[in-house]
């Protein structure tokens, strides 16, 4: 008895062992199967044909629906590939084996948390220039990627605590937006204001309070989500 | 007399003392007129609606620290209490909105986080209906009553900048800082106790309720369904 350890205090090294580990299965799945990435791209891809058809495509049109199409597109892909994340552990009984390894579940939770925010931000980075081209906006704007990569994060700390609940759940597939919209609303506002700036012109200082919001809540629902995850994948 | 039984009693007279001095003692509004007179109802209610919620994440740390199943039942009881006093604040502040402004909703600070506020609870309560049922649904539920509530004032501070940078224009006579009058005062003062009373006999009457449903569901699953 004595011979066990703690799982859930690790030290440095083995912190990045144990979620790196969890990543790496999620990227190598991913990278054999595809079943993330390719409809979730090409889903928001449609959500932007769709935009193209209900909206009058006139410039002056565009510069105020610009943003808040591009965050539409992007947070209803972020859910999909959130839902799909959990769907795939769930499908082949990936979960058991992840609860039965020995890593403390804040860990895993990080693991499986980067691995969303990684396929999110792959969909993003393949979309944005699609998205500049259609809309016909500038697409290298520094200011533009530090606010996608920090909501993406922020959509990602949230998503991944209630895709692991939704995915246990009757009517799953209707339960993450509901969960999760609502909770993410500050950083869905602050991103589509922030890009609104960002597409005006305006200065880093002029939009650095949405900048701000969006950090805090990456921290503060990094920190929670994973205190809590316990709570949600213990069966 | 039980606990729930004097509660009741409180609550009925608190209620009925406010209704009448909101109707013949409270002055009538110079500018808003009459239909000022929904404010203390609205009032209270979203006042009470917010500490039900307040209520939930309290109970919900505690049933994930201790695992007692009446902070658990408390935590229902105080969600669904809380979504039903927002729905009523919000159709109460529509109903006023629409004499007052012409318009039924406007997306001011105020609204669009109230609004958000009622979709965090109502996902709450589905949650707990689609989620497995007994302790998991339980431990879903507790780590949202967490994250919503700490959701709330970020979510505030969102819309509260989102509408500063673009001013509202329909926001019209809600500058309702100025002192109101003694009467009014004691008429809110009243209304508030009334529907902080009511929230505590609904509270003790939902969460003696939920004890018996588990109780029935717990034989049940003994005995067998016949």
């Amino acid at each position: 008895m004595s011979e066990q350890r703690a799982p859930s205090a690790p030290t440095g090294a083995s912190w990045w062992a144990a979620v790196g580990a969890v990543l790496w299965k999620d990227l190598l799945l991913e990278s054999r199967t595809r079943e993330i990435v390719t409809p979730i791209l090409v889903f928001s891809l449609l959500v932007i044909v769709i935009f193209s058809f209900v909206l009058d495509p006139s410039p002056r049109l565009i510069e105020s629906v610009a943003p808040g199409a591009l965050w539409v597109a992007f947070t209803f892909a972020g859910m999909l590939g959130l839902n799909r994340a959990f769907a795939l552990e769930k499908e082949r009984g990936g979960m058991e084996g992840l609860l039965l390894s020995p890593v403390g579940r804040a860990l895993l939770y990080f693991g499986k948390m980067l691995g969303a925010f990684l396929f999110m931000l792959l969909v993003e980075i393949i979309m944005l220039p699609a998205f500049s081209a259609v809309f016909n906006l500038p697409l290298v704007e520094p200011g533009l990627w530090l606010v996608i990569v920090l909501a993406t994060f922020g959509f990602a700390t949230v998503g991944t605590a209630f895709a692991a609940m939704a995915v246990n759940t009757r009517a799953r597939e209707i339960l993450l937006p509901v969960l999760f919209f609502p909770v993410a609303a500050p950083v869905i506002i602050a991103a589509a204001e922030a890009t609104r700036a960002v597409y005006a012109g305006d200065s880093f200082a002029d939009y650095s309070n949405w900048i701000g919001l969006i950090a805090a809540f990456d921290v503060i629902f990094a920190v929670v989500a994973a205190a809590t995850f316990e709570f949600i994948v213990n069966e | 007399m039980t606990l729930r039984m004097s509660l009741l009693g409180l609550s009925a007279a608190l209620m009925l003392t406010a209704l009448a001095m909101v109707f013949f003692y409270a002055p009538t509004d110079i500018v808003l007129g009459v239909s000022q007179r929904i404010f203390y109802v609205h009032v209270p209610l979203a006042l009470v609606g917010f500490l039900a919620f307040a209520v939930v994440a309290v109970c919900s740390i505690g049933y994930l620290w201790k695992g007692s199943e009446r902070m658990d039942n408390a935590a229902y009881a105080a969600a669904e209490i809380g979504v039903l006093f927002t729905s009523l604040m919000l159709i109460t502040g529509m109903l006023w909105a629409k004499p007052a402004w012409g318009v039924w909703w406007s997306w001011s600070p105020q609204l669009t986080t109230s609004l958000i506020l009622w979709f965090l609870y109502a996902a709450y309560l589905m949650l707990r209906a689609y989620a497995p049922p007994g302790e998991t649904a339980a431990r879903y539920a507790a780590v949202l009553g967490i994250i919503g509530f700490i959701d709330v004032p970020i979510v505030y501070m969102a819309a509260r900048w989102w509408r500063d940078l673009h001013p509202n224009k329909v926001l019209g006579p809600l500058a309702e800082e100025s002192a109101l009058e003694p009467p009014m005062q004691l008429t809110f003062l009243v209304s508030i106790l009334a529907f902080t009373a009511l929230f505590a006999w609904l509270m003790a009457e939902r969460t003696e309720l939920r004890r018996q449903e588990i109780q029935v569901e717990r034989m049940r699953y003994t005995y067998g369904e016949a």
